[in-house]
C-alpha cells in the first residue's frame, strides 16, 4: 500500500477506531474451529442469498405495480419488455427457493453436530426467528405476481388465522383489510414484503451473528475449542476467520453461484417447483385451480395441516398442529438431553430417530405436493375410517412420527449409548 | 448497593411516572396504525345483491356468480342429484344442518328454498378454496362409492349436492347458503332475502 493510502487510513482510524476494532473482533481475530467441513458453508451462503434477494428485489420494485388491476401485467412487462427484466425476476424467484435450500441444510447441520446445544441456545433461537421471518417473507412475496396460486395461497393462509377461536374471523379481516383477498391485501403485502420484514430479517441476522461470535462456533466434533487455549489465550484448535474461512467460503460461494446460474439459465421454473404453472394465469377470485399446493418449502407443514381431522366442529386443531410443528424447533436445545453434541459420538437411538425424522419430513414434503387421492383408496372398510384416501393415512402416520421425534427426545437422548468425546478436534 | 441510600425518591417517582405516560402514549400512537389496516369505508360499501336468470342454466350445470367477491354456485339439480342427497345422509358430518350455515328457510333436507334449485357459496369452510363439481360418474377419481358432489382440491374436503360436508373432510361444517329470494319463478336475487318471497 502506498504511503498516501496508509496516511489516509491512519487519519480515518484515529477518528473512528471502532471499524478496525470490529473487523478484528469478527474476522481477523475471530477464532473458528479448524475442522469445519462441507456443512459449514450454508451459513455464509444464506447471507449471500439474502444480498441477492435484496438487490434483485430493489430492481424489481422499479417496475412492479402493487395494484390488483396492474400487478399481473407489470410482472409480464418486466419479463418481456424491461431490458434484462426477465433475468432479474428469475434471480429473485430462484433466490427464494435457494434461500430455503441453504437454510434447511444450515438447520440440518445443527441437528448433526448439536450446534443448538448449550451455550448456543440464543444463536439457535435467533436462527428459528430468521426461519419464521423468511417463511413470512416468502408467503407475502408470493402474492405479488397476482397469479392464481398467489391468490389462492393467500386465501388459504389468511384463513388459517380465521380458525383461531373467538378472535379468528376479525383477525383475518384485519390482515386482509377486506372481506376477501383483494387489492387492499395486495397493497399491504407489498409494503410488508419490501420494507417491514426485510428490516426485521436484517436485524435478526445481526443478532444471530453477534450471539454466535460471543460464544464461538461449534464444530463437527461438538467440542468447545475455548476450553483449550495457548499462551496467547487463543484456542489451539482455532484459526482466524479471516483469511482462512473467508477464502474457503469464497470457493464455496463460487460453486454455489455456478449451480445457481445453471438453474437460473436452464430451469428457472424448476418444472413448476420454483414457480408454479398455475401462477402464469391471472388471479380469479371465483375459481380455485384444479390442483393447488404451496411451494415445496412449505409442503411438510401443509401435509400436517391436511392430515389432522377436524375436532369439536373446528378446523383449528389442524392449524394448531401445523403451527406447533414449526414452533417446536424453538425448544430443541432443551429437548435434547444427550451428554454429547455431535452425531459422531451419539448412539443408535439418536441416529435412528434422526433417520426417521428425515424420512418423515421428506415424505410429508412429497405428499404436500400431491392431491390426497394420489395413492388411491384403501381396499377395506372399518368404523374408524373417516377417509379411505391412502395418502391421508400415510400423512397421519408421518405427522405422529414427526411429533414423536421431538416429544420423546428427552427420553431417548438421555438413554442413548454415547461414545467418549476426544479432547481435541479431529480433521 | 450503597447507591440505594442516595436515590432521590422524588426524582425516581418522576422518572417512573414519565415512563408510564410515555408507554401509554406509545400504545395510543399505535391505535391509528393498527386501525388503518381494518376494511376501509369503500370496502364496506361494496356488495350489492346479484340477480340471476335460472332459465339460462341447463339442468345439472354449475354456474358461478360473484357476490361480495365470493363465488356463489347455482345449480338446477336433476332428479339423480336429488336422489344422491338422500343417499349420502349416513356419510355426513351434519346431515340435518344443525349448524346454522344457512338461513332458516334453507334449513331443510335440500338446504334450499326449492329442492331443484341449489344456491350455495362456493367457498370451502376449511380454508376458503373453491371446490370443484365432481359428478357421480367421476368414480375413477373419487372412489367407487362416490355419489356425486363437490371436491376441494386444496385439502381434500368432500361435499354432497346440498353442500353438506362428508365425514373425514378437514372442513368442519357444511357450505354456507347465502341469503337469497325468488323474484319470480325463473329469477333469483342473491344477497338479499327481504324483497319478494
Amino acid at each position: 500500500m502506498s504511503s498516501r493510502v496508509m496516511a489516509l487510513w491512519e487519519w480515518f482510524d484515529s477518528r473512528m477506531p471502532s471499524v478496525a476494532e470490529e473487523w478484528r473482533k469478527h474476522a481477523a481475530e475471530y477464532y473458528a474451529p479448524k475442522n469445519f467441513n462441507f456443512w459449514y458453508y450454508f451459513g455464509v451462503l444464506s447471507m449471500l442469498v439474502l444480498v441477492i434477494q435484496i438487490v434483485s428485489g430493489i430492481f424489481l420494485t422499479m417496475n412492479y405495480k402493487p395494484d390488483a388491476a396492474l400487478a399481473f401485467g407489470s410482472v409480464e412487462y418486466i419479463m418481456r419488455d424491461v431490458p434484462g427484466g426477465w433475468i432479474i425476476r428469475y434471480i429473485h424467484s430462484t433466490g427464494g427457493s435457494a434461500f430455503f435450500v441453504v437454510v434447511y441444510l444450515h438447520m440440518f447441520r445443527s441437528l448433526l453436530y448439536g450446534s443448538h446445544r448449550e451455550p448456543r441456545e440464543l444463536v439457535w433461537i435467533f436462527g428459528v426467528l430468521i426461519y419464521l421471518t423468511l417463511m413470512g417473507e416468502a408467503f407475502l412475496g408470493y402474492l405479488l405476481p397476482w397469479g392464481q396460486m398467489s391468490y389462492w395461497g393467500a386465501q388459504v393462509i389468511v384463513n388459517l388465522f380465521s380458525t383461531v377461536p373467538f378472535i379468528g374471523p376479525d383477525l383475518a379481516l384485519w390482515i386482509r383489510g377486506d372481506y376477501v383477498v383483494s387489492d387492499v391485501t395486495l397493497n399491504r403485502f407489498f409494503a410488508l414484503h419490501v420494507i417491514a420484514l426485510p428490516l426485521v430479517l436484517l436485524g435478526l441476522v445481526v443478532a444471530h451473528i453477534l450471539a454466535l461470535h460471543d460464544v464461538g462456533s461449534n464444530n463437527p466434533d461438538g467440542i468447545e475449542i475455548k476450553k483449550n487455549k495457548d499462551a496467547h489465550g487463543r484456542p489451539v484448535d482455532g484459526i482466524p476467520f479471516h483469511p482462512y474461512y473467508t477464502v474457503k467460503d469464497t470457493a464455496g460461494a463460487v460453486v454455489f453461484l455456478a449451480i445457481f446460474c445453471i438453474v437460473l439459465f436452464f430451469m428457472p421454473e424448476m418444472g413448476g417447483y420454483f414457480l408454479e404453472n398455475n401462477n402464469f394465469i391471472p388471479a380469479d377470485s371465483l375459481k380455485t385451480p384444479e390442483h393447488i399446493a404451496p411451494l415445496w418449502y412449505f409442503t411438510p407443514y401443509y401435509s400436517i395441516l391436511r392430515a389432522v381431522p377436524p375436532l369439536f366442529d373446528s378446523q383449528f386443531p389442524g392449524v394448531l398442529a401445523m403451527g406447533v410443528a414449526v414452533m417446536v424447533f424453538f425448544f430443541l436445545p432443551w429437548l435434547d438431553r444427550s451428554p454429547v453434541k455431535s452425531i459422531r459420538y451419539r448412539g443408535p437411538y439418536w441416529k435412528g430417530a434422526l433417520a426417521v425424522f428425515i424420512f418423515v419430513f421428506l415424505m410429508l414434503g412429497y405428499l404436500g405436493l400431491e392431491p390426497t387421492t394420489v395413492w388411491g383408496q384403501l381396499g377395506f372398510d372399518a368404523f374408524f375410517l373417516d377417509t379411505k384416501d391412502r395418502a391421508t393415512w400415510v400423512a397421519r402416520a408421518c405427522t405422529v412420527l414427526y411429533f414423536a421425534f421431538f416429544i420423546l427426545m428427552p427420553w431417548y437422548t438421555a438413554r442413548d449409548k454415547v461414545r467418549p468425546v476426544p479432547d481435541r478436534v479431529t480433521m | 448497593m450503597s447507591d440505594k441510600q442516595k436515590v432521590d425518591k422524588t426524582r425516581r417517582t418522576l422518572v417512573v411516572a414519565t415512563s408510564m405516560l410515555g408507554g401509554a402514549a406509545s400504545v395510543g400512537a399505535a391505535v391509528p396504525f393498527v386501525g388503518s389496516m381494518l376494511p376501509s369505508e369503500r370496502a364496506k360499501a361494496a356488495g350489492a345483491p346479484v340477480e340471476v336468470d335460472i332459465l339460462a342454466i341447463a339442468p345439472g350445470e354449475l354456474r358461478v356468480f360473484e357476490w361480495r367477491g365470493k363465488p356463489v354456485w347455482v345449480i338446477r339439480r336433476t332428479a339423480q342429484m336429488l336422489e344422491s342427497i338422500v343417499k349420502s345422509d349416513p356419510q355426513l358430518t351434519d346431515p340435518g344442518s344443525a349448524v346454522p350455515q344457512q338461513p332458516d328457510y334453507a334449513t331443510n333436507q335440500y338446504r334450499s328454498r326449492k329442492p331443484d334449485v341449489m344456491v350455495v357459496e362456493g367457498v370451502c369452510t376449511h380454508l376458503g378454496c373453491s371446490p370443484q363439481l365432481k359428478p357421480a360418474d367421476a368414480k375413477a377419481e373419487m372412489g367407487a362409492d362416490w355419489l356425486g358432489g363437490f371436491y376441494c382440491a386444496c385439502h381434500g374436503s368432500k361435499f354432497d349436492f346440498a353442500g353438506r360436508v362428508y365425514k373425514g373432510s378437514p372442513a368442519p361444517t357444511n357450505l354456507v347458503v347465502p341469503p337469497y329470494a325468488f323474484l319470480s319463478d325463473t329469477t333469483i336475487l342473491i344477497g338479499d332475502d327481504k324483497k319478494g318471497a
